[in-house]
């Protein structure tokens, strides 16, 4: 695991407050909006290393974690994040709410709504269940991962890694490998990157490819080689089986030979390289344990950071620096 | 009673009318049409200028969700709806609940429509037991009860062989086969049109060739049998290929598509609202090249009808996830302000040619009365006011749902009146001079 980098990267940002009430997707944010989040966490991160950490800054405010679907990192990471800011916090599960006896989402967040939360942090398997819940809730809506679509804090804890260690993100090449068709990661993450100037190459199987991604300004290629040529960072994204309906590639194993991240392809890569992966990994498919546990990996640098840029997302919806004039 | 229609523009091309004639009607008969026809003690409508009077409309696809699903539409509402559509018939899927695959159900349906008195309704039965796809239903029986042609429309007919029997059976009561053409394996889970846009927004896709490749099975097994099959709610360009490939094979092949599927594209599912349910229909909306096809075909003649696919779903259904919600939207209210608007008035198609759309070919593909108006036939007549100028209001619809995507469009052109047997069954207030219908 690398040391803590002790230089903070300069602010970069030209705008001081997010004008939101919601964080539904990348594709709502300006570059300027992103480059606030990340300048923000960059001074939420600071307050993980007191000896006692917490702020008063949510103090008051109450936030719900509804997690309809499967989670251990993001909901940790978000609780934490809440928790630093003084939020009060509660969290709900698919399996014990009333989602479980046939009550619809918007009948869930209705009734939520009627306690007047500040902020919803919400994950789905339905792709649009947090614009769907946006357009009805004065709560605002935090998108914890919303099907395929989109996950934008991790975008953004991926874009503040990638800058802790770039210094900037315009102009690198950042190959992302994997399931791409099945992956919010990536949606969030081209918009992100795409925005703030670096050249993307997705990769992965063609029955994997979604329809259309060039038009985002992406190159595409079925060859990891290609993809990885001379790139700064390389991502790899899961391959997410219990998203799959039929075949789509033969085996894992023929999977991990034309497409997994080794050492060896790693080698066309830039010295400095880093290697990063939203987690969960599957060890031997989408990543060679030897490149995981790697000296370029910052896996779990993404974990810590998404502490800190959530910290940064929920004070800046929250009203930021105008939140706490009022207060 | 006798009623005299003075002095509108008639457009009748099956007997090749387009200009100013009297329409004389005696009872549930058009018993003349001339130019300059004397009252004679007749009851005279002074049809009011740029009034357009044509063959009723007919609609030969829409879902009446009764019995079974009276929440979303009833018999009584949908017919009601229909004629504030300016459609004087519909023909209606048989995906009730229970199926319309018995002579019972048809009765049903046949038994409300008559209370309603506003539309006619022409049951569509199913092709085989419960829509399931195996054992033929009893289509004899149905024929008898009123059924006019088979179908198991919101599921394709499941086999190439089911297919090719139905067919063949039914070509014995000169009833065509309505076929959902979609492929199941290639539509899988899918919710929208394959492409950009529902990648971008995470949704699965139901490629275009989905459907064009079950409407060349289709055409095949028509060809072979030489029976007549109907494409439903045709939306791929490569449907109208196929289509126009087994036109010049003189298959007996017709089709028919929507007004969302001429109007829309898959770009709605991002804006203006991003993952509205109403713009969840199956087929979906294509993409841009889809969509100009779809026109392409209405205005070369390679498509036979335009047809709403009329499909209410009650609000609580739609407002849900994009991917649990139904699949479907209303469109008997708004399908001829929208053709009259995005066809006629940017002169794609003339009126003849919507007149064959929207009543001749649905008369002639189902073998119903209508679609001309000749002397001594049912008096169904739809009056347009072509130039009127609208805004869709869902919240008026007659239809007991209102999952529409064009509320709020503005439209140039709509119905003033419906005539049924004679009898005025829909006045609309907005236009000026419609009253005198009544």
């Amino acid at each position: 695991m690398t040391t803590r980098i002790e230089t903070p990267v300069q602010p970069q940002s030209t705008v001081s407050t997010l004008r939101h009430k919601d964080l539904l997707g990348i594709a709502d944010l300006t570059p300027d909006e992103i480059r606030l989040i990340l300048d923000t966490a960059e001074a939420m991160r600071e307050i993980g290393y007191r000896p006692i950490k917490k702020v008063p800054t949510l103090r008051g405010k109450t936030v719900v974690n509804m997690f309809f679907e499967n989670s251990t990192r993001t909901r940790t990471s978000f609780e934490i994040a809440e928790k630093r800011l003084s939020a009060d916090t509660l969290n709900i599960a698919a399996a014990t709410s009333s989602v479980a006896k046939g009550e619809t989402l918007v009948d869930t967040a209705m009734n939520l709504e009627a306690m007047a939360p500040d902020m919803i942090v919400l994950r789905h398997a339905s792709s649009g269940a947090c614009h769907l819940l946006a357009r009805i809730c004065r709560a605002g809506i935090i998108n914890a991962g919303d099907g395929m679509h989109e996950h934008p804090t991790q975008a953004l804890l991926d874009a503040f890694t990638i800058r802790e260690h770039k210094k900037q993100i315009a102009g690198l090449k950042v190959a992302i490998i994997g399931d791409l068709l099945h992956s919010r990661v990536l949606r969030s993450n081209v918009q992100l990157l795409t925005k703030l100037g670096a050249e993307v190459w997705v990769s992965g199987p063609p029955t994997l490819m979604p329809p259309g991604i060039e038009r985002d300004g992406v190159h595409r290629t079925t060859s990891v080689e290609d993809a990885v040529e001379g790139a700064d960072v390389v991502m790899l994204l899961r391959v997410q089986l219990e998203r799959m309906q039929g075949t789509f590639f033969p085996s894992l194993r023929e999977y991990f030979s034309l497409f997994g991240m080794t050492c060896e392809r790693l080698r066309r890569a830039k010295p400095d390289v880093i290697i990063m992966h939203p987690g969960p990994m599957n060890r031997g498919v989408e990543i060679a344990s030897e490149v995981a546990d790697g000296p370029y990996s910052v896996i779990l640098e993404q974990a810590a950071n998404g502490v800190a840029v959530r910290m940064a997302v929920l004070y800046l919806l929250a009203g930021g620096v105008e939140h706490e004039a009022a207060a | 009673m006798k009623r005299l229609l003075k002095g509108g523009r008639v457009v009748d091309p099956v007997n090749g009318r387009d200009g100013a004639f009297d329409v004389l009607i005696d009872g549930d008969r058009i018993s003349r049409i001339a130019r300059n026809i004397p009252a004679d003690g007749a009851h005279v409508i002074d049809v009011p200028a740029g009034f357009v009077v044509c063959p009723g409309f007919i609609d030969m696809h829409v879902h009446l969700r009764e019995p079974g699903q009276e929440h979303k539409e009833t018999v009584a509402t949908g017919v009601a709806s229909a004629v504030a559509g300016g459609f004087t018939a519909v023909a209606c899927m048989p995906n009730t609940s229970p199926i319309n695959d018995n002579a019972g159900v048809t009765e049903f349906i046949l038994k409300k429509a008559a209370e309603a008195r506003r539309a006619r309704v022409y049951p569509i039965g199913a092709v085989s037991k419960g829509s399931n796809g195996e054992q033929l239903a009893d289509i004899g029986e149905l024929r008898a009860a009123g059924c006019v042609a088979i179908s198991d429309d919101g599921r394709p007919v499941r086999t190439a062989l089911l297919m090719r029997r139905a067919l063949e059976y039914a070509a014995m009561f000169g009833m065509p086969v309505l076929d959902h053409c979609e492929d199941p394996s290639l539509k899988g889970e899918g919710v929208a049109h394959e492409g950009y846009q529902a990648s971008s927004l995470g949704l699965r896709g139901i490629p275009g060739v989905a459907e064009s490749i079950m409407v060349q099975r289709d055409i095949a097994l028509a060809e072979m049998t030489g029976a007549p099959v109907h494409i439903c709610h045709m939306s791929a360009a490569e449907s109208l290929r196929a289509v126009r490939e087994g036109k010049r094979h003189a298959a007996k092949v017709t089709c028919e598509v929507a007004p969302h599927h001429f109007t829309l594209t898959d770009e709605a599912l991002a804006a203006p609202v991003s993952y509205d349910t109403n713009v969840k229909m199956n087929p979906p909306l294509r993409g841009t090249a889809d969509r100009e096809a779809m026109v392409e075909g209405l205005v070369d003649g390679s498509i036979d009808a335009i047809a709403t696919d009329h499909a209410p779903h009650h609000y609580d259904e739609k407002k849900v996830e994009f991917d649990q919600a139904p699949f479907g939207i209303v469109g008997l209210e708004t399908c001829v302000s929208i053709a009259l608007d995005r066809l006629v008035h940017p002169g794609l198609l003339g009126l003849p040619r919507l007149v064959e759309l929207l009543s001749v070919n649905p008369a002639r593909i189902l073998s119903i009365p209508g679609g001309a108006l000749t002397e001594g036939a049912v008096a169904d007549l739809t009056v347009l006011a072509p130039d009127l100028q609208t805004v869709v209001d869902a919240s008026k619809f007659r239809s007991k749902s209102r999952n529409t995507p064009f509320d709020g469009w503005h439209l140039r052109g709509s119905v003033a009146a419906t005539i049924v047997g004679g009898h005025t069954v829909y006045v609309n207030e907005l236009a000026e001079g419609a009253a005198r219908f009544e």
